[in-house]
């Protein structure tokens, strides 16, 4: 049952994750990912109708929080994270859309 | 013959709830504080940092859901939408696609004298992105996260509008409701209601859809009304021109009314939804419901027939004061304070909105005080002020929320009663204006009205009208 994908499916997956690849790393990928299909192939033969789509792995419900202000200005803790810092700004490349 | 268009419109509306915490942290929503003030490494997606959902939010959407007719999803969980972007920190967002909180609602508008109903697809909860500021000058962009988890419902109607006017009629509807509610402030240029536009065209008694491109960027009713006509009018052009409209996001331009390409609509499979790992479902009981139900406030209608009832003003002042909340809360403190219905409306159908029309202002932009137009109309009522002067006194508490007793006291304005200046200003008045007077004898009625401008003027506008007339009238005769 072996699942093919085509260099335009790569392609486009990759302006998808922003992932730019090497010819060599992308017939890698490539590879992963027929044999990652393959394996749902494998999954999908369970018959699972009647069965509910799992969300969450505990029986828990209604986690909430009150709407109370808890944290403070955390600017500095924040922007140390900040691979590059302008101001008291994260600065990126220019990006409109 | 030329072919004649339909334009078919949905719109996606996004409303920043009214919270004072961020939709999964601690964190406040104030608007306008310093760049990065408020946030936390919930709402900037550090690794290992567990979101927790906030119960109001659930408990505003749910009131929203109610109030536009909606059946409110009784098991609901949030998902993931992958994308991205710097405004995202967390590489997703946290929204709901397979089971949003409300489902097939819908609102009554009105358009001229046509009544219309819109149907609500869905509801759905989900944060807000962070905010991306420009600079022109560097290649560069800045980011500040204080907006990043601000707690949103997105509204999503069916495609049931067919012009601009009714998309606003629609917009107006919801953003009453939701002022209503107090959910959410909703004001266009801050951002805290926003309104993508879903348009496609087709030939008028056609019964499938055109391509749609969805339009963003717009912060008026004004812009939307002209992004409307410049999307219908540019898709009319290319398929008279046999070209295909692309499915795209487009951006307005207000200034250059004109929209560009942004990016090909991803489809929904690309965002690679996936149920959200972090939060548990939220489980909504009959009981909850009907909490949120009975302690929903009075929305418009009830509020319009109660005015009639409570206060005995026409049906059209109670219409026009409850088409907003915050007219509505203004005339109610008003009224509660100096106990003259009638007068408050005047004041606010007629001096307050040529004022605001005048800057170009909202409802919700008022600024003055219940206390103060209370005083206003007490000074007027009681003969202090003459009704001229009240106007004059008016634009200073429109503009600076002064308080009347005072200003008129500082500046002067006290009507003068003082019978005896009042009587020689009459009498200089009828001695310097012959004509008018011989006028007047000779049965025109007009000329009364010159010589009681006359003598306002003398009495430096600070007199009784009425009684001027009046003198003038028994000295005449």
């Amino acid at each position: 049952m072996a699942n093919k994908i085509s260099d335009e499916t790569m392609e486009y997956v990759g302006i998808l994750a922003k992932l730019e690849l090497s010819a060599q790393e992308q017939e890698a990928a490539k590879s992963d990912m027929e044999k990652m299909l393959d394996y749902i192939d494998t999954l999908n033969e369970l018959d699972t109708s009647g069965v509910e789509p799992m969300s969450h792995v505990f029986p828990v419900h209604n986690v909430f929080r009150e709407d109370v202000v808890t944290n403070g200005d955390n600017k500095e803790r924040t922007l140390a994270n900040a691979p590059l810092r302008k101001d008291d700004s994260f600065e990126v490349p220019k990006t409109i859309g | 013959m030329a072919k004649q268009y339909e334009t078919v419109i949905g719109l996606e509306v996004h409303v920043e709830l009214a919270t004072k915490t961020k939709i999964f942290c601690g964190c406040s929503t104030a608007f306008g504080a310093a760049p990065n003030t408020h946030t936390c490494p919930v709402c900037t997606g550090m690794p290992g940092s567990l979101p927790v959902l906030n119960k109001q939010v659930v408990e505003y959407a749910m009131a929203i859901g109610l109030a536009t007719n909606c059946k409110i999803t009784r098991v609901c969980k949030f998902d993931r939408k992958n994308y991205f972007y710097p405004d995202n920190p967390q590489n997703y967002q946290i929204s709901q696609l397979y089971l949003p909180i409300a489902r097939d609602g819908f609102v009554e508008i009105e358009t001229g004298n046509t009544k219309k109903i819109v149907r609500i697809h869905e509801m759905h909860m989900e944060e807000d992105a962070g905010k991306l500021v420009h600079d022109d000058w560097d290649d560069t962009s800045l980011v500040d996260y204080n907006r990043s988890g601000v707690p949103l419902v997105e509204i999503v109607s069916e495609p049931d509008m067919r012009s601009a006017e009714e998309v606003i009629a629609y917009l107006e509807k919801l953003r009453q409701i939701i002022q209503y509610l107090g959910a959410s402030d909703c004001k266009l240029q801050e951002g805290s209601m926003r309104a993508d536009v879903n348009l496609s065209v087709r030939e008028v008694g056609s019964d499938t859809f055109g391509t749609r491109t969805e339009m963003k960027n717009l912060n008026s009713f004004k812009a939307i009304a002209r992004a409307i006509e410049g999307e219908r009018e540019r898709q009319i052009e290319l398929l008279e021109a046999k070209k295909a409209v692309v499915q795209e996001t487009r951006r307005w331009d207000d200034n250059k009314e004109h929209s560009y390409a942004m990016r090909s609509k991803e489809d929904a499979q690309d965002y690679r939804y996936f149920p959200e790992p972090d939060l548990v479902p939220v489980v909504i009981s009959d009981e909850w419901i009907e909490k949120i139900r009975s302690r929903q406030p009075e929305l418009r209608t009830e509020k319009l027939e109660r005015y009639k009832k409570e206060f005995d003003i026409p049906q059209y002042d109670a219409e026009i004061i409850t088409e907003s909340k915050s007219m509505a809360d203004l005339f109610e403190a008003t009224t509660a304070i100096c106990g003259k219905p009638k007068k408050v409306s005047n004041w606010l159908m007629v001096e307050t909105m040529r004022l605001m029309k005048e800057h170009g202002m909202e409802p919700e932009d008022l600024a003055f005080s219940p206390e103060n137009l209370a005083k206003l109309i007490q000074l007027a009522e009681a003969g202090t002020i003459n009704s001229s002067v009240a106007k004059e006194v008016f634009e200073k508490i429109f503009a600076e929320d002064v308080d009347p007793e005072k200003y008129v006291e500082e500046h002067g304005l006290k009507t003068v009663n003082d019978e005896g200046a009042l009587k020689a200003a009459v009498e200089k008045v009828i001695a310097d204006n012959p004509q008018a007077v011989s006028d007047f004898k000779g049965g025109k009625e007009k000329a009364l009205g010159a010589l009681v401008g006359q003598t306002m003027k003398a009495m430096k506008g600070k007199a009784d009208p009425g009684r001027v007339n009046q003198m003038l009238r028994a000295m005449l005769e």
